[in-house]
């Protein structure tokens, strides 16, 4: 075990911004500080997790994985490929400092997710420090515990506004034996229709994209589903498709170079080709689109509640030197209202990342 | 935190939900009452104040304001199936019946979901996409009987969570009405939703935080292929390290389940699968997924198998034979219930690694408190199911196997494992939940609670255990060598 057990100071940090009432602002590896709202946020003291690392306890055979959140997710992973394991759900990086918590924290999951699930599928437990300084364990090492309200999942997505994460526990999976990725010349609806044809059988597919015009779909398992499913969807065997699906998930393909919006919309399944102007990728088979736009964000907004989604400003166009969007969907009033009590049940005096998620949260 | 004890007046509280338009069904006889005063752990029976049975969301609806304006406790019901004494009656509450929820909403093939009523049966959503080509993965083995509602709020698995995710790995969406009266929309048709993750918080929380009165599931493509093992050993603990070597050699099996001898012998007498009696324990492996898949991870498992030990593998010959192995395991609570007048199932789950010494000491324990146990496991997860016998009619019984059970649950804790896998807390293992969580995560989670209910009107006294039960209790755990909240009186 390397690492080490920073909670205590932590712990005296957050309960001395407890008592004053002053905010804090978490960081972990500082990959992913330009997410979420940065209106009216207040930043006070930040609270640094990178030190706070570490694995604690990785148990191949029993699919578990348990690390300080400041672990840097390379780290993780590394321990996991070595046992041919690895996080399902894929999670970006964005750069090479990200950790596990803030990995958690903004529960980002790659193009595997509609397939296999996303980080709060796999998250089993965490010890956490709520807004009063106290040091709480949720969940646990096991796959299957129902005692008590399912703390460790909220976390998740929380944007550490409801807890610091110290600890988290996940299950991991072993690596598909073989993989393959195909590539088809189709027009993004024909992929839209039959990414939700595919996965209404029973397929090896474990992503499903379209990126620059080309369709491209990943199969994940024994040697001979594999190909057996290949011969069934058709299209090339695309030749580095590790590269790839990399720099899709990590945006490094040309498409996320942009100076405008990249807005990250999540829709159902079958919402098919958006009519809205800007450039598109589209990945989870069509139920997650990046659209680069400079479209009133009100207007992106309307379109993807009207289909049943949710658009979330990733990166604000570079041109504006303030922001003045919210980074996410409004919340209708009954759900904003219980989101603040919520809040309030872990941070009463709001000190935790105040304003990252939502204004008053 | 709230007291648990209130004290509506009855007929006040009639007069106000038969003045709901339309009128729900409102059930006030003793006789009436009586086939709601337990669920599916009927060592525990009260009978409600009421029990009504709304149909419609509005009258949900109408019923929670009533009960909020008036303090009165509501307790939810599904089929009644639970195995923790959740949907117990609170004598001076309602009891909320979900039963009449019955209807299949919307099936949406291209999305892969269903959209349906709470008091919908688990197995009827899996027959109503079956045409399809889609099943509902989540399987408890109370299928046939029990709600979406009730898995949702218990947060059910089965024996193919293993490969496939319980309940909370298999929902979109859910209607929830508070206790307030409010309808809230949580989740969405979209595979993430902005805001806190709500879904995951209402899956599991037994009733305390809403009332489901809608729930969108995902569904999956049927395998193409499904395949059993049987196996055999002479000694559990080999069985035990058989599943890990499965699993470490990067296999998922859909289900994997494990049965000790005197639960074999119980299965073997009442559903003649065929399993060999003499052993000391057998293993169920399900292997599914494309056939070419399945050929391959069937050669691996029964390698892995023979080499470890086993002294019989057999593999279903077909879908018929395949049944008949399963038969055996789906059966086992019954046949079990043959051996002795009474049963109780334990829940807790372990890390798979600790198998060998919390079997040793269920056996001990079992020679302490006189009583007999059977073991049926979903080894794949670590999720033990000790069926403890005895007879209620003795003197004394009852409280042994309680005593026996709550001993189980502890060594689970104290192993790195949780009192419940699947259950639920319910009212059964309050107790134990103070040797899970200390005072200071009890309390958090009794803010959790008040955030959205903060009389405590859903479903008083269970699932989370006051803070003084606990220090009555005794069993308060003592965390990092400091005693929480000590100024609490302890007796
Ligand atoms: C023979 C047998 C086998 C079983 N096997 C399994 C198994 O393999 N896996 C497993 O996980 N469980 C199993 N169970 C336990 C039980 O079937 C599950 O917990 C099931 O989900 C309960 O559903 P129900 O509709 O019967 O709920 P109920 O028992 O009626 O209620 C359960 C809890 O949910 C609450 N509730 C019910 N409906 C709602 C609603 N609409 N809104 C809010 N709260 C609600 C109740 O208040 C209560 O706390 C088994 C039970 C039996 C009897």
């Amino acid at each position: 075990m390397t690492g080490q057990d920073r909670s205590l100071a932590l712990q005296a940090q957050v309960l001395a911004a407890y008592s004053q009432g002053n905010a804090l602002t978490i960081q972990g590896g500082n990959s992913k500080t330009w997410y979420g709202n940065h209106l009216n946020s207040i930043q006070g003291e930040t609270l640094f997790l990178a030190e706070h690392s570490g694995i604690l306890n990785y148990e191949p055979s029993e699919l578990v994985i348990t690390a300080r959140a400041g672990t840097r997710l390379s780290d993780i992973e590394a321990s996991l490929t070595a046992e041919k394991q690895c996080l399902a759900f894929e999670p970006p990086h964005f750069a090479a400092t990200a950790t596990l918590g803030g990995t958690i924290a903004c529960n980002f999951s790659g193009s595997a997710r509609p397939y296999l699930g996303a980080a709060r599928d796999f998250v089993l437990g965490c010890k956490l420090l709520n807004g009063k300084g106290e040091i709480l364990q949720f969940g646990g090492q096991v796959m299957k515990n129902v005692a008590g309200y399912d703390v460790s999942r909220l976390m998740a997505g929380a944007l550490g506004t409801l807890g610091v994460l110290l600890e988290i526990s996940l299950r991991v999976l072993p690596k598909p034996e073989t993989e393959l990725t195909l590539v088809k010349a189709l027009t993004a609806k024909e992929l839209l229709q039959q990414a939700n044809a595919y996965a209404r059988l029973p397929l090896p597919l474990t992503a499903c994209a379209y990126v620059n015009g080309q369709a491209y779909l990943r199969l994940s398992g024994s040697a001979g589903s594999v190909k057996q499913a290949a011969t069934l969807i058709g299209g090339e065997a695309l030749l580095e498709p590790e590269s790839f699906w990399l720099s899709l998930r990590e945006q490094q393909l040309r498409f996320f170079q942009t100076e405008q919006a990249l807005w990250r919309l999540s829709v159902p399944a079958d919402t098919g080709v958006l009519a809205l102007e800007g450039e598109t990728i589209y990945d989870w088979g069509g139920a997650l689109c990046w659209l680069v736009s400079d479209l009133d964000p009100s207007i992106i907004r309307e379109a993807v509640s009207q289909v049943g989604g949710h658009a979330s400003l990733f990166r604000p166009s570079t041109r504006q030197t303030q922001t003045t969007t919210n980074s996410f969907q409004p919340l209708s009033p009954e759900l904003l209202r219980y989101h603040r009590k919520l809040k309030q049940a872990f941070d009463p005096k709001g000190i935790l990342n105040p304003n990252r998620l939502y204004n008053g949260l | 935190m709230s007291s648990l004890s209130f004290q509506p007046d009855r007929n006040l509280l009639i007069r106000a939900l038969q003045a709901i338009r339309p009128q729900p069904l409102i059930l006030t006889k003793p006789e009436e009452l009586k086939p709601y005063e337990c669920d599916g752990l009927s060592a525990y029976r009260k009978l409600p104040l009421i029990v009504v049975l709304p149909d419609t969301i509005e009258q949900v609806q109408s019923i929670l304001k009533i009960c909020h304006a008036q303090k009165v406790p509501v307790v939810a019901r599904g089929a009644g199936t639970g195995l923790s004494g959740g949907a117990l009656p609170h004598e001076q509450g309602i009891l909320l019946s979900l039963a009449k929820f019955t209807k299949i909403l919307d099936i949406n093939p291209e999305r892969r979901t269903a959209t349906v009523q709470p008091g919908v049966r688990n197995l009827a959503i899996t027959q109503a996409v079956d045409h399809l080509g889609l099943y509902y993965a989540p399987d408890p083995s109370s299928q046939i009987a029990c709600t979406i509602g009730g898995n949702v709020a218990e947060n059910s698995g089965g024996v193919h969570c293993l490969k496939y995710g319980l309940t909370v790995h298999n929902i979109l969406q859910i209607k929830l009405v508070t206790i307030e009266g409010e309808l809230l929309t949580i989740g969405s048709h979209s595979l993430d939703s902005p805001g806190y993750d709500f879904l995951a918080l209402m899956t599991g929380s037994e009733g305390m935080l809403g009332i489901i009165v809608e729930v969108t599931v995902k569904l999956l493509p049927k395998p193409e292929r499904v395949q059993v093992l049987l196996a055999a050993f002479d000694d559990v603990i080999k069985a035990g390290a058989a599943v890990g070597a499965i699993i470490s050699a990067g296999i998922i099996p859909a289900g994997l389940e494990m049965m000790d001898g005197p639960a074999i012998q119980a299965a073997e007498a009442f559903a003649h699968a065929g399993y060999p009696t003499e052993a000391a324990a057998i293993l169920l492996c399900e292997l599914d997924g494309t056939n070419a898949e399945v050929s391959e991870q069937l050669m691996r498992v029964h390698d892995i198998l023979v080499s470890s030990d086993a002294t019989e593998v057999r593999t279903a010959k077909d879908a018929q034979e395949a049944a008949i192995f399963w038969k055996g395991r789906k059966s086992a609570f019954p046949a079990v219930g043959r051996l002795s007048p009474d049963y109780y199932c334990m829940d807790g789950t372990i890390p798979r690694k600790h198998l060998p010494q919390v079997l040793q000491s269920i056996n001990e324990f079992s020679k302490e408190f006189g009583l007999a146990v059977a073991n049926v496991f979903h080894a794949g997860d670590g999720n033990l199911h000790p069926l403890i016998l005895f007879d209620a009619n003795q003197p004394g019984e009852l409280e042994r196997a309680e005593a026996f059970g709550g001993k189980i649950l502890e060594l689970c804790v104290t192993v790195g494992g949780t009192i419940t896998g699947e259950h639920g807390v319910g009212m059964e293992k309050i107790n134990q939940m103070c040797a899970q969580f200390n005072s200071l995560e009890l309390s958090q989670f009794h803010a959790v609670k008040a955030a959205f209910d903060p009389e405590g009107l859903l479903n008083p006294g269970k699932a989370i255990p006051t803070l003084q039960r606990c220090a009555e209790f005794g069993a308060m755990h003592v965390h990092q060598g400091q005693l929480p909240h000590a100024e609490l009186e302890r007796f």
